[in-house]
């Protein structure tokens, strides 16, 4: 039996989001996959078609409406709904925009969710992390069942752009949208550091930074290694840094090439976070911290002697490879 | 009565290492601290405040499980909700499940705000708010780290990926609670016992006209991979040479 799989397209700016290339990754894995992309959005030509480079996308479904200016999710959900009938799957990111949209689209549909599937094992069947991926879950759909799923972005390598890309059709709902939400703002992106949810180096800060200043230290460590910044979760509520910063189980996982953690003990909610980094360095004073336990690499040591020598060893290497 | 409708779940606690069983079936909870799922705390604290602000007059706390999750709701009583509903069940139910069961009772109890937590720390679904918001056709605030009521509407902070968000929903409306909401009250001791004589009504399923749908099956439970065993270094200068030696730098 084919799969004909809808993405849900996050996207701000006129961008899509990255996330969208690793849900393709994920519809792809599915049998017989024909995939569909949803682009809601107020004008929706430009992220159309950059969802329509996407290699495997058949088709990219664009449907503009002003109430689609803002990713709000008791909107988004009843168009979202009204295009689902003709898929079996409908798919988008474990992103906090797919947790807040994706379930009130399968609450419509009268169906289950499955979030956050790591593996495809075939049409019906997903393996899924629980408890803070202390246990990985084997689920299966009952037959008959149209399946709404929120895809780790972690467990999936974006695809890449296609030869040729794919048709764009306008297409509008009759879905009622309900007014009784409004959109007041949205912090504005930062767009100085690598995103962390895609980058390919990420060096995280934990309480044993001690101060939002001392964070600098840090960046400064960043900047030589083209890499993103995170947090623990005591870092951001401590308000070192940003929230968005938090890396865990309710923060952002990530999977990059190399994760530095830094002045991190370890703790399960953080873990949950970077276990499907390639290589994880960890650098503590506390040689029994549990990060040591996961790390490729670790380093017992007092930071703020580490991370000035760290930037100053890093310059000196960019230095000679000029 | 101004009435706020506030989700509890039983799971293992947040400082536990839970074990998944040999034979496959699940994780092991035999002898495991339980507790309310942190998430669900903060939506009672935050529940807790706006009464004691006087913009509400009851705090009710609701649990879809079983007989045991009493333990739970008596700690919430405890904390300082007014009244507690089981609706019992032994089987554990779909979030679906739960959102048409929390439908019922928010059609008996009219809340003007549901407040659940955003996610269950064991099966980590993050479903039943938008779920139950759905149902209701309300508009849904989740992920909340500021909740500040206005007439007829509140002002919500949401943590999202970009940063914060700040969405204006009418009343009655779902919230989900993100970590940095407040912080939870602890249990004082004659609350405790007090909590004994607040009311714990136990509802059926059948009582409510719902029959749950187990409609995803769990075929297996697994340990994750282990990562084989990393190497130690002793100063940054290491860390270098080992970082190009992985080829990661
Ligand atoms: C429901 C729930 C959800 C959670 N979600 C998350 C989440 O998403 N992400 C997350 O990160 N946490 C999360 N947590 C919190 C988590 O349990 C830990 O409390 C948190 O990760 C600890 O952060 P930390 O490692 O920075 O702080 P600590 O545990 O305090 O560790 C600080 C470390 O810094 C080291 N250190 C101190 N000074 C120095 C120095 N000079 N040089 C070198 N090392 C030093 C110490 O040895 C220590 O190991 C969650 C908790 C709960 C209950």
């Amino acid at each position: 039996m084919s799969s004909k799989v809808l993405i849900v397209a996050e996207h701000a700016d006129g961008r899509l989001n990255p996330a969208i290339a690793k849900c393709m990754r994920c519809a792809r894995t599915l049998p017989d996959a024909q995939v569909s992309v949803a682009v809601l959005a107020a004008d929706g030509g430009a992220v159309a078609a950059q969802a329509a480079a996407l290699e495997g996308v058949a088709e990219v479904l664009r449907v503009d409406h002003p109430a689609n200016a803002h990713p709000i999710a008791s909107i988004l959900a009843p168009q979202v709904a009204q295009l689902a009938p003709p898929f079996t799957h409908v798919l988008g990111p474990t992103t906090t925009f797919g947790k807040d949209l994706m379930p009130r689209v399968a609450a419509l549909l009268d169906v289950p969710q499955i979030s956050d599937i790591m593996a495809v094992v075939n049409a019906r069947c997903f393996r899924r992390p629980i408890y803070a991926a202390n246990a990985i879950a084997t689920v299966e759909v009952a037959a008959d069942t149209k399946i709404v799923a929120t895809v780790r972005t972690a467990s999936f390598e974006a695809v890449a752009a296609a030869a040729t890309p794919a048709a764009v059709r306008a297409v509008s709902t009759t879905a009622q949208l309900p007014t009784y939400t409004r959109f007041v703002s949205v912090s504005a992106p930062h767009a100085d550091r690598p995103d962390l949810q895609s980058a390919r180096r990420i060096i995280s800060g934990g309480r044993g930074l001690g101060s939002a200043d001392n964070f600098a230290l840090l960046y400064r460590v960043a900047d030589k290694l083209g890499a993103a910044v995170g947090a623990s979760r005591a870092a951001v509520d401590a308000g070192y840094v940003r929230n968005e910063l938090q890396v865990g189980q309710t923060g952002k996982i990530v999977a990059p090439e190399l994760y530095i953690a830094v002045g991190i003990s370890g703790a399960i909610q953080h873990l949950t976070g970077i276990k499907d980094a390639r290589t994880i360095v960890a650098i503590n004073k506390d040689g029994e911290a549990p990060i040591f336990e996961v790390a490729d690499i670790g380093l017992v040591g007092d930071l703020f002697e580490i991370l000035p020598e760290l930037e100053r060893l890093l310059a000196a290497r960019q230095a000679r490879a000029q | 009565m101004k009435r706020i409708l506030v989700g509890i779940k039983r799971v293992a606690d947040s400082s536990t290492r839970v074990r998944v069983k040999p034979d496959g079936s699940g994780v092991a909870l035999d002898g495991v601290k339980m507790s309310i799922n942190p998430f669900d705390e903060i939506a009672l604290e935050e529940a807790l405040r706006i009464k004691e602000r006087g913009a509400a007059d009851e705090v009710v706390v609701a649990s879809v499980g079983a007989a045991d999750w009493q333990q739970q709701l008596r700690t919430a009583l405890a904390m300082g909700a007014d009244r507690a509903l089981l609706v019992q069940s032994d089987a554990p139910l779909e979030s679906l499940d739960v959102a048409r069961i929390l439908l019922q009772l928010v059609k008996r109890e009219q809340p003007f705000a549901v407040i659940l937590g955003k996610q269950a720390i064991d099966d980590d679904n993050s479903q039943t708010g938008p779920m139950l918001a759905a149902l209701w056709e309300r508009p849904q605030a989740t992920f909340a780290s500021k909740i500040e009521l206005r007439e007829g509407t509140a002002v919500v902070t949401r943590e999202v990926d970009a940063g914060l968000e700040v969405l204006e929903v009418e009343l009655p409306a779902v919230f989900t609670t993100d970590l940095r909401l407040n912080e939870p009250r602890y249990v004082k001791l004659p609350n405790i016992l007090q909590a004994k004589k607040k009311p714990l009504e136990v509802l059926t399923l059948a009582s409510l006209g719902i029959g749950p749908r187990a409609r995803v099956k769990l075929v297996r439970v697994e340990p994750p991979p282990v990562r084989s065993k990393g190497i130690a270094v002793k100063t940054a200068a290491e860390l270098v040479e080992a970082l190009q030696k992985r080829g990661v730098i």
